[in-house]
């Protein structure tokens, strides 16, 4: 199994402050990795570090079997990146964007509109494709970003939260696109705060938080460690919180972890919903909201690290 | 060659840039026409006595003073590519470290060619009269562009150490009035307080429009040129390393 990019004690401090400490991680080629976690964990410091943007305080990245310090050049040669925020030319159209990164990596013209133009049809873009990029909405920024990173068909290519700010259908199209690339042999290595996106698009996943590795491995063996989906509960009294709390913990077996008016609490079977309610009815609990979801970043945050995520991290519910 | 190509894709970038943006354009078009009609009929009378006496003297000056103007946008392009990431994605891709920002400069030496132009033609067609040769107004090109192209690393520098492009422009624009305005650009030595003048005579800009001066009218242009190709040198010796440096320092800051 040849590795695609290895990262071996990798440490960055930003003021003194480890954003990336101590991160041993392997990809192999043609997988796809998912970097998983809250906001501020490290992600994107990983990711600019594995592109040669910025460089490491110590330890050692190769991508492609290339050191990220002292063969930046040929790093560069192989990966594709898009950034966590736009990074297109507002004042060029769509088109001339592309246009550009193509001649700079050296396509000749008529490849180089060719390469566009296809670009452009795969993002769905080709109705903006001449309009200036700052009329663009977020989404089809972020769309034209993609599409820029694609341009000269990296063997290696870093997304970082690809999918923020897009809708669902631009969201799925994404999704649907990483998969042809993973068929096509391309290594993606991908962070997401999302645990859906992970668990849909990644081969194996790495738990980042606050810099350090807490957890790896396949979105299923996660899941396992997780419980892989989650209770919620919302009552109408805040002040009974206390009570409902009590009465999940004495059927789920563990105490749930409650926010505002919510509670909520990692389950493995949803046989525990009927007792659930029937015991908040017993308690006259009133309830607003009861459910199952897939476990969201808060519950694996929870269930690995003993603490909340730091950031709430809007989640797909799926109301049972 | 593949570097050549790289930098030149760059600089038809800068170029097409400027076709979506008409403040831009304008900049490079109508505002040097305003201000070399504005000068020449609201000052003309009072400095020179009449317009046709005045346009000689002021048409180098605004020749100088839109060339120091047009350099802010070099800044202000390096801010805005810094500031919105489109720097991050170059610098992620396979080409010379250097390339974006010789693009940048290439684009605006053209830019710069095309204003120069443009000021000469305006000004033929309200009455100027070049008495030298094609070899003299070449030459007084050349010098623009020389001083223009090391004016453009002070701008660098500028558009490294802004927060964004808004503030480029603010620091660009109030560094260059007092400069441009303490100069002969517009108004003789002679007619200024005596504490002014040796600022005056010392200011790149009083050499460079009298310079162009003498190559468009006739006269000692060797002394002011050389001088200001002095300037220039000096220029580009502290400021195009300082602002690589601040460059590196801001790329590795983040
Ligand atoms: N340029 C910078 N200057 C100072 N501190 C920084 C800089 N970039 C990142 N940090 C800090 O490093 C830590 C990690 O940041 P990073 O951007 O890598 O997190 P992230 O996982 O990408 O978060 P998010 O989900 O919000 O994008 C944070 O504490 C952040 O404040
Ligand atoms: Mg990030």
């Amino acid at each position: 199994m040849e590795i695609a990019i290895r990262l071996q004690g990798l440490v960055r401090s930003y003021n003194g402050t480890r954003a990336v400490d101590g991160v041993d991680l392997e990809v192999p080629r043609g997988s796809i990795l998912g970097l998983l976690g809250p906001n501020g964990a490290g992600k994107t410091t990983i990711v600019r570090m594995l592109a040669t943007l910025i460089t490491p305080d110590a330890g050692r990245a190769e991508v492609g079997g290339f050191d990220v310090v002292h063969e930046a050049a040929r790093v560069r040669e192989i990966v594709g990146l898009t950034g966590q925020y736009a990074s297109v030319d507002e004042k060029l159209t769509g088109r001339e964007n592309l246009l550009l990164i193509a001649r700079l990596l050296g396509l000749g013209r008529r490849d180089a509109r060719r390469r566009a133009d296809e670009l452009l049809g795969q993002f769905h873009l080709q109705d903006a494709a001449n309009r200036p990029a700052q009329t663009y909405s977020g989404g089809m920024r972020r769309r034209l970003d993609l599409a820029a990173s694609l341009v000269g068909n990296p063997a290696i290519l870093f997304l970082d939260e690809p999918t923020t700010g897009l809708d669902p259908r631009a969201r799925r199209d994404l999704w649907r696109l990483v998969g042809e690339l993973r068929e096509q042999g391309t290594t993606v290595l991908l962070t997401t705060q999302y645990l859906d996106e992970a668990d849909a698009l990644a081969d194996r996943i790495v738990v980042l938080d606050r810099g350090r590795i807490i957890a790896e491995g396949t979105s299923a063996e996660l899941k396992e460690r997780v419980g892989g989906r989650s209770l919620f509960v919302v009552v109408a009294d805040s002040a009974r919180l206390d009570d409902a709390a009590e009465a999940i913990a004495r059927i789920v077996g563990e105490g749930p972890q409650a926010r505002d008016s919510t509670l909520s609490v990692a389950v493995t079977s949803s046989a525990v919903v009927p007792k659930v309610l029937r015991a908040l009815d017993q308690a006259e609990i009133e309830v607003v909201e009861l459910g199952l979801r897939t476990a969201s970043l808060d519950d694996v945050f929870l269930a690995l690290t003993g603490h909340a995520a730091e950031a709430t991290s809007e989640m797909s519910e799926e109301d049972a | 060659m593949k570097a050549l190509d790289q930098t030149l894709a760059l600089a038809w970038r800068s170029l097409v840039q400027v076709r979506r943006n008409p403040w831009e354009l304008g900049d490079y078009s109508i505002q040097p026409i305003l201000f070399l009609v504005l000068f020449l009929y609201v000052f003309g009378g009072a400095v020179a006595g009449s317009t046709e006496a005045y346009l000689p003297f002021v048409l180098p000056g605004v020749i100088a003073m839109n060339m120091l103007f047009v350099t802010v946008y070099v800044g202000h392009g390096l801010n805005t590519d810094l500031t919105r990431g489109v720097f991050d994605r170059f610098r992620a891709l396979p080409i010379p470290r250097w390339a974006p920002l010789a693009g940048r400069i290439l684009a605006d030496l053209l830019k710069q060619a095309l204003c120069i132009a443009l000021l000469l033609i305006v000004g033929v067609l309200l009455g100027f009269r070049i008495e030298t040769s094609v070899w003299e107004v070449l030459a007084m090109v050349a010098l623009v562009l020389v001083f223009a192209s090391a004016a453009s690393w002070i701008m660098v520098l500028v558009g490294v150490l802004s927060r964004d492009p808004e503030h480029v422009q603010l620091f660009g624009f109030t560094a260059l009035f007092p400069v441009t305005f303490v100069s002969t650009a517009f108004v003789p030595l002679d007619t200024m307080p005596a504490v002014l003048q040796p600022f005056v005579q010392a200011n790149p800009v009083s050499l460079l429009a009298d310079a162009s001066r003498a190559l468009l009218g006739g006269g000692n242009a060797l002394e002011p040129a050389l001088w200001t190709l002095v300037w220039a040198a000096a220029i580009a010796v502290i400021f195009a390393p300082l602002s690589v440096w601040a460059l590196n320092r801001r790329l590795a800051r983040g």
